[in-house]
C-alpha cells in the first residue's frame, strides 16, 4: 500500500497508516526524494504514529531518507515514535542520530517553522 | 508423600471400601480425647519454643481452631475450609513475625502427637494399626501441606503487595512548567526500576507532550554499568519521541562510572544541580525568569 504524501505550503507531509514492506518504504524514500524537488519543498514529516514497530531496515531506510534530503536542500523530522517502540529501537542500538524527531505532527511543524523561518527561504 | 500415595492406593486394591470407616474411627478417637491431645499439644509448641511471638493463652486459643479444623478436614476429607482458615491465620500471624518454620513445625508437631495417640491406642492390634495408619498419614500429609503452602501464598502476597507499592511510590514524573517534567530519582537503582522508570518517563513524555524533561539523580548514591547503560538509552529514546533530556545531580561515582563504560557525553546533556537543570530546561523552553520588581521597571523587556 503506498503512503500518500501530502503537500502543506512548504512542507510535504507522509503518513504512515499500516505496516510497510520493505519495497514500500524504499518506494517512499524514492518519492518523498523526488517530490522535494519537484514540490521545492523546504521540510518533510514523516508521521510514524501507526507503527508498532520499526525494525533495523526501517530505521536504515529513514535515516538514509533524512540523508537525501538534507542532500537535496529540506528538512526532515521523524514523528510520533511510540514510546515503547522508541525503547525498542534504543536497546537494538538505533538511535536515528543526526536526524531530527518530534513527539507528533504539530510539534513537527513548529520544528520546520524554527529551522526554515516559516518556510520563507532565507535570501 | 509418594509413599503415603501408594499406601492409600494399595488400601482401595486390598481392602476396598474400609478407609471410610477406619477415617471415621479416627475421627472418633480424635473428638473424644480432644482436650487431652490438644493441650499435650500446645504444651510441646511451648517446650519447642515455637510461635515466641505469642504467649500461652494465645498459643492454645490457636491451638484449639487448628485442631478442630483438622479433625474437620480429616473427616470431610475437604480442605477448603482449612484452607480458608490458614490463610485468615497466616493474615494475623504474619505481622507479628511468625516464621515458616515455625508453622510449619506446629503443624508437624500436631501430626505428630495424634499419631502417637493412635499408636498408643491401637498398640495391642498391629494389623489394625497399620491399616489406621494407612488412612490416617495420607490425609494429614495433605493437611501439613495445605496449612505450609497457605501460609507461604499470604506472605508470598504481602510481599507483591508491599513491592508494587515501593514501585508506585518510587518513579514519580512531574510537570513543573507547560513542556517541561521532572523526573527526581531517590534510593538504589536496579535493572528492574530503571525499566520501569524508562517505561513512565517515555509514557509522560507523550501525555504531556514535554519538550524538556530533568532527571535528577542527586538521590542516588551510585549505578553499576547496567543502569548506566540505560540512563544513555533512556535519553536516546526520549530523544525519538522529540524531548530533550538533561540529567542533573551526578554525584562523582557517577560521573566516574558513566566515563568508565565510555558513556559517549556530546549526546548527554548534563548539570549540575536541580536549579540549573531547570534554568538550563527554561532558556530551551523560551522562558526568562526574573524578579516581579524588574519585569515591572522594564515592561517591553
Amino acid at each position: 500500500m503506498p503512503v500518500p504524501i501530502l503537500k502543506q505550503s512548504q512542507y510535504l507531509i507522509a503518513t504512515i497508516q499500516s505496516a510497510l514492506n520493505d519495497a514500500d518504504l524504499l518506494e517512499l524514500r524514492d518519492a518523498l526524494v523526488g517530490k522535494v524537488g519537484s514540490l521545492r519543498s523546504r521540510g518533510v514529516i514523516v508521521d510514524v504514529t501507526a507503527l508498532d514497530v520499526l525494525d533495523s531496515f526501517a530505521s536504515r531506510t529513514v535515516r538514509d531518507l533524512a540523508y537525501m534530503i538534507r542532500l537535496r536542500g529540506a528538512e526532515t523530522v521523524i514523528v510520533g515514535i511510540q514510546p515503547e517502540v522508541a525503547f525498542a529501537m534504543v536497546q537494538l542500538g538505533i538511535t536515528l542520530e543526526d536526524v531530527a524527531t518530534a513527539l507528533d505532527l504539530e510539534e513537527g511543524l513548529a520544528y520546520l517553522d524554527r529551522k526554515t523561518r516559516h518556510g520563507q527561504r532565507v535570501l | 508423600m509418594k509413599i503415603a500415595k501408594d499406601q492409600s492406593l494399595d488400601i482401595q486394591e486390598v481392602v476396598p471400601g474400609s478407609t471410610a470407616e477406619l477415617l471415621r474411627q479416627l475421627v472418633a478417637h480424635l473428638r473424644q480425647n480432644r482436650t487431652d491431645l490438644r493441650e499435650e499439644w500446645a504444651r510441646r509448641i511451648t517446650q519447642a519454643k515455637l510461635l515466641t511471638a505469642m504467649n500461652d493463652e494465645e498459643i492454645f486459643a490457636e491451638a484449639t481452631s487448628v485442631y478442630d479444623n483438622y479433625v474437620e478436614a480429616l473427616e470431610t476429607g475437604t480442605f477448603e475450609a482449612l484452607q480458608a482458615y490458614a490463610r485468615n491465620l497466616s493474615e494475623r500471624i504474619i505481622p507479628r513475625g511468625v516464621q515458616t518454620d515455625e508453622v510449619v513445625g506446629i503443624v508437624l508437631l500436631l501430626r505428630d502427637v495424634l499419631a502417637r495417640s493412635l499408636f498408643a491406642k491401637y498398640q495391642a492390634d498391629f494389623n489394625l494399626l497399620n491399616r489406621i495408619l494407612d488412612a490416617y498419614e495420607p490425609a494429614a500429609n495433605r493437611i501439613a501441606n495445605t496449612v505450609a503452602v497457605g501460609f507461604v501464598q499470604e506472605r508470598e502476597r504481602i510481599i507483591r503487595q508491599q513491592q508494587d507499592a515501593i514501585r508506585e511510590l518510587s518513579t514519580p514524573v512531574l510537570q513543573v512548567r507547560e513542556r517541561l517534567l521532572i523526573l527526581p530519582i531517590i534510593g538504589v537503582m536496579d535493572p528492574q526500576r530503571a525499566r520501569q522508570l524508562t517505561e513512565q518517563l517515555l509514557h509522560g513524555i507523550r501525555a504531556n507532550r514535554a519538550r524538556v524533561v530533568v532527571i535528577d539523580i542527586t538521590g542516588v548514591a551510585a549505578i553499576d554499568s547496567h543502569v548506566a547503560n540505560h540512563l544513555v538509552q533512556t535519553v536516546e529514546a526520549s530523544r525519538l519521541l522529540g524531548a530533550t533530556v538533561i540529567v542533573t545531580g551526578l554525584s562523582p561515582e557517577i560521573a566516574q562510572t558513566l566515563v568508565n563504560i565510555g558513556v559517549d557525553l556530546g549526546k548527554m546533556n548534563t548539570v549540575g544541580d536541580l536549579q540549573g537543570g531547570i534554568e538550563e530546561a527554561e532558556r530551551l523552553l523560551g522562558y526568562k525568569v526574573v524578579p516581579l520588581a524588574q519585569a515591572e521597571t522594564t515592561p517591553q523587556d
